[in-house]
């Protein structure tokens, strides 16, 4: 957990650290078209609310600010402990017209990983 | 019909065109298999087949699979192994042929039924279908077929598992396919084999889902796992995975022994994310299947269960992948030292744009990055990093236009930046770039009433 910053606050009985994603998840992305796709999963099952609480579509689409020009979806698998995102307009036109190194938006799922997301403990 | 087997492996031998040469021979002799799948096309991979077919009627088809079946065939046919492959691109019977050839150069004449799958092709019936009614919309965008139609260089409907089985039935060891699912190469090998009915709903999903995490190969084996990948063991020597498949539609996801790589829950669940679009209805020709039903346990070391797959009755449609001719691009590099590297790289970026744009120069679109900073994570990964520290970037501009003039033009634009430019360049070894011809994929739907798959056999 030494990654995790302390957020400094102490006030009340919980204490609230921001922990980035990638300390509390794993994740792969793809392509179709223009769209990238984000499989966000839980390292612990038990984290898997925090990440339904806090990493919703509208939270996903401001750490993307700038880098996408669509609309972001958030699907649920709760079977898998895992979160589905679509990223529109993510690839600059995806596939081979796309100009980008990461034209089929591999690794698009690592830049989420690095959103920092509130843990009471 | 001989009585459904006990348990069924199928075991996926390359993910695709371009995949390990080592995988399909190390698939067939490294353990007990009755299937071996192996995927070839990606979206755009029909259209660069069309073309070499157009130069040369006895091609179009994916050359590398006839090699691994010169390496295989006496495994194969000696243990009894199939082999389900779309690699017959846009030309299955000249693949089979070849195969064919290939098994009597190895004695294997008169041992080999190779399957031939066909009826995916439609660029010889567009303009028919374009006639009665079929716009062919694009999925992403709206817009009709007829905006591209002279420029539409492949067009084939995505077939799914009844002809593969049909295949089997008919006594093929080897099924070669054109544009069939990814999934549909998994699928049809446990319909034949288990006697699944086509609206078997949910054996059908169950299959889909297994042709889904074994169709990117060691993807799902430890192959580009995130999680714990610093002591996923011995890489250098992967296995690939195999579905161990049982008539109830549950199955395993194991590996051969004595292969490296890991499977568990989460290298399986990464592959099950991956290209996910809205996880409930997940399309094929087949069926539909639910991923929110999937349930997953280890059951072993490198041994996952899958179960509780639900699926729905498919859809009145077929997927159709269209390839036509978009324009053309071109990307130049260029590689900046410290001190100052991404500054000195913003700089020449810059330089660069004004001169384009003192030429004229008209592109849809100029697209810069500075790998080694920002080219992956965008502004997201300069947050935390001291800028001035950085030891290179390298400056890599790209360029895209409906003319190849303009492109041409900036190509030569790159190397003068070396002496007329920001200092501490390098990195130019490799000439000019070269403009590059763009063929874009266009998905669309049809009537599944419109497309015939058809299937025919050809003796070695």
């Amino acid at each position: 957990m030494k990654q995790r910053r302390s957020l400094g606050r102490t006030a009340g009985r919980s204490r609230a650290r921001k922990v980035r994603l990638v300390d509390l998840a794993h994740a792969r992305s793809g392509d179709k078209g223009d769209t990238a796709n984000i499989g966000l999963i839980a390292l612990k099952p038990r984290d898997y609310p925090l990440l339904v609480k806090q990493v919703t579509a509208a939270r996903v689409a401001r750490h993307f600010k700038g880098m996408i020009t669509g609309k972001v979806e958030r699907f649920e698998l709760p079977n898998l402990y895992a979160l589905n995102f679509l990223l529109h307009g993510a690839l600059d036109g995806g596939g081979t017209i796309s100009l980008k190194t990461d034209a089929q938006g591999k690794v698009f799922s690592t830049a989420l990983l690095r959103l920092e997301i509130e843990v009471h403990t | 019909m001989t009585s459904p087997a006990a348990t069924v492996r199928v075991a996926g031998g390359q993910g695709f065109w371009g995949d390990w040469l080592e995988a399909p021979y190390r698939q067939v002799t490294g353990g007990p298999v009755d299937y071996l799948m192996m995927d070839y096309l990606a979206e755009v991979t029909m259209s660069i087949l069309q073309k070499q077919k157009s130069r040369d009627p006895a091609r179009g088809y994916a050359t590398d699979f006839v090699t691994q079946m010169e390496r295989i065939l006496p495994t194969t046919v000696k243990r009894g192994i199939k082999v389900t492959a779309n690699a017959g691109g846009v030309n299955p019977r000249a693949c089979a042929m070849a195969v064919a050839d290939v098994a009597r150069r190895l004695g294997l004449g008169g041992k080999l039924t190779i399957g031939v799958v066909t009826g995916d092709d439609l660029l010889g019936r567009l303009d028919g279908l374009l006639a009665r009614g079929h716009a062919l919309k694009n999925l992403d965008t709206g817009r009709p077929l007829r905006d591209v139609r002279d420029r539409v260089l492949s067009a084939n409907a995505y077939l799914g598992a009844a002809p593969v089985v049909e295949a089997l039935q008919r006594g093929a060891q080897v099924v070669i396919t054109g544009r069939v699912t990814d999934t549909g190469l998994t699928l049809g090998p446990l319909m034949h084999a288990f006697g699944w009915a086509p609206d078997a709903w949910d054996r059908i999903a169950a299959g889909t889902v297994a042709g889904h995490i074994i169709e990117c190969g060691a993807q799902c084996s430890g192959g580009n796992c995130l999680k714990d990948w610093k002591r996923i063991p011995d890489m250098a020597n992967i296995g690939y995975p195999i579905v161990e498949a049982r008539p109830d539609g549950t199955f395993d996801l194991i590996k051969h022994p004595a292969t490296g790589g890991r499977i568990d829950v989460a290298s399986v669940t990464e592959q099950l994310v991956y290209e996910m679009g809205d996880p409930g209805e997940y399309i094929t020709p087949d069926g539909v299947a639910d991923f929110t039903t999937i349930q997953l346990t280890q059951a072993g070391q490198d041994r996952v269960r899958v179960s509780g797959i639900k699926g729905k009755p498919a859809t009145d449609k077929l997927k159709v992948s269209i390839a036509f001719f978009y324009g053309y691009k071109a990307i130049g590099t260029l590689v900046y030292a410290w001190p100052d590297a991404l500054e000195k790289a913003r700089a020449a970026d810059r330089i660069l744009r004004q001169r384009l744009k003192d030429l004229g120069l008209l592109f849809e679109a100029i697209h810069t990055e500075f790998l080694g900073a920002n080219a992956t994570h965008g502004p997201l990964a300069l947050q935390d990093v001291d800028v001035a520290a950085l030891p290179e970037v390298q400056l890599r501009i790209g360029v895209r236009a409906r003319d190849e003039k303009p492109v041409d033009r900036f190509t030569r634009e790159i190397a003068p930046l070396i002496l007329n430019g920001p200092p501490s360049v390098t990195g130019f070894a490799g000439g000019r770039p070269k403009p590059e011809e763009i063929v874009a994929y266009w998905p669309a739907l049809i009537d599944k009433r419109m497309v015939q798959p058809a299937v025919e056999l050809i003796q070695a």
